[in-house]
C-alpha cells in the first residue's frame, strides 16, 4: 500500500529530554567494537578538550527518532513495519555528543516517494540541548519493500 | 578536538589503508540492545526468511558504524567528523556460524574543502556486495 503523502511536512513536537550517559556510550561503543578511549575514558576525553566522554558519530540513532517515531506506527501513514529496511542515513554535526548532554529532538517528515516497487520516506531530526544549543541534524531514510507494488 | 591528520599532509586521490571488520550474530544481538533496534530481521532467522530475506542481516547502522570507526581511527578524533552520510545499497547477510560475515572498508580523499576540511569517500563491501554507496564523511583536519 502506498504511504499517505499527507504526512509530508508534518513536524512532531520535541521529545522529552534524552540524557546521554557514560554507560550508554560505553555500551554502544562495545556493541560496534570500537575501543577508542575518547568513548570510555573521561580523562582522555578531557585531555582532548571535551567536557566528558564523547559518543561515536552514529550514536544519535539511539535517540533521534524519539520525536516523530509515533508517525511510523500511525495507521494513517500505512507503513508495514515488517517490510521496512534502512535506506539512507546522514548526520550533520555542529559538535560531538558527549556524556552529560540533555538533548531534545524535533522531527519532520521531509519526503515520501516511490522508487520502483518500494516506498521511501525521509525523516529529519534536529537535535538540540535543553538550553537550545544545536548539536546535530539527522536524516533517516527508510524503505518499505514492496510498498508501492 | 584535534584530528591527528594535518590538512597540509593529505592530497586529493590519496588512499586510506583498508580495514576488515568481522560481524557475527553476537555482534548483532549486542547492537540491538545498545541501539534499541530490536527488528527481528537482525536476530531471528525464521522471521527474516518469512519476510523474504535470505537469512538474518546486519543492522544498516552497524555497517555504518564500522565505516565511522574506520574514518575516526584515521582522523584520530571522532569529534572531527562534521558530516557523515551513507546509502545502504546491499544487505550484510550474517550466517549463524563462528565466522559470520566480514565488512571491508576503504577510503579515499575525494576533495579538499576550505577551513581545513576534507571529503573522504568510503567503500564498504561484504563478499562481492557493495553494502554502502554514496558513503562520504567530511572531516575537520588540523
Amino acid at each position: 500500500m502506498a504511504l499517505n503523502r499527507d504526512f509530508v511536512g508534518r513536524t512532531y513536537p520535541p521529545s522529552a529530554p534524552y540524557e546521554v550517559s557514560r554507560l550508554k556510550i560505553r555500551e554502544f561503543a562495545a556493541a560496534i567494537g570500537d575501543n577508542n578511549p575518547l568513548y570510555r575514558d573521561r580523562e582522555a576525553a578531557q585531555a582532548a578538550g571535551y567536557p566528558d566522554v564523547i559518543a561515536p558519530p552514529t550514536f544519535p540513532i539511539v535517540f533521534s527518532l524519539q520525536s516523530g517515531g509515533e508517525a511510523l506506527v500511525d495507521p494513517g501513514l500505512g507503513l508495514n513495519l515488517a517490510m521496512v529496511v534502512h535506506g539512507e542515513q546522514r548526520f550533520e554535526y555542529v559538535r560531538p555528543v558527549h556524556a552529560g548532554d540533555e538533548l531534545v529532538m524535533t522531527s519532520t517528515i521531509t519526503d515520501i516517494r516511490t522508487a520502483g516497487q518500494n516506498e521511501v520516506m525521509t525523516v529529519m531530526s534536529e537535535v538540540r540541548t535543553v538550553a537550545g544549543e544545536p548539536v546535530c541534524v539527522t536524516y533517516n531514510t527508510i524503505v518499505e519493500r514492496g510498498g508501492a507494488g | 578536538m584535534t584530528a591527528t591528520v594535518r590538512y597540509d599532509e593529505v592530497e586529493v586521490g590519496q588512499e586510506l589503508p583498508a580495514a576488515d571488520y568481522s560481524v557475527r550474530r553476537v555482534n548483532l544481538v549486542m547492537y540491538a540492545g545498545a541501539s534499541g533496534d530490536f527488528n527481528q530481521i537482525h536476530w531471528n532467522e525464521r522471521f527474516a526468511r518469512m519476510v523474504g530475506l535470505p537469512d538474518v542481516i546486519a543492522h544498516g547502522m552497524f555497517t555504518m558504524a564500522q565505516a565511522g570507526r574506520y574514518v575516526t581511527d584515521w582522523a584520530g578524533d571522532p569529534g572531527a567528523v562534521v558530516d557523515f552520510g551513507v546509502r545502504f545499497s546491499s544487505m550484510v547477510v550474517v550466517p549463524d556460524d563462528d565466522l559470520g560475515a566480514t565488512i571491508s572498508v576503504s577510503g579515499v580523499v575525494e576533495e579538499k574543502l576550505e577551513d581545513k576540511r576534507v571529503v573522504i569517500g568510503l567503500t564498504a563491501r561484504s563478499g562481492e556486495a557493495k553494502v554502502l554507496s554514496k558513503a562520504r564523511a567530511v572531516i575537520q583536519l588540523s
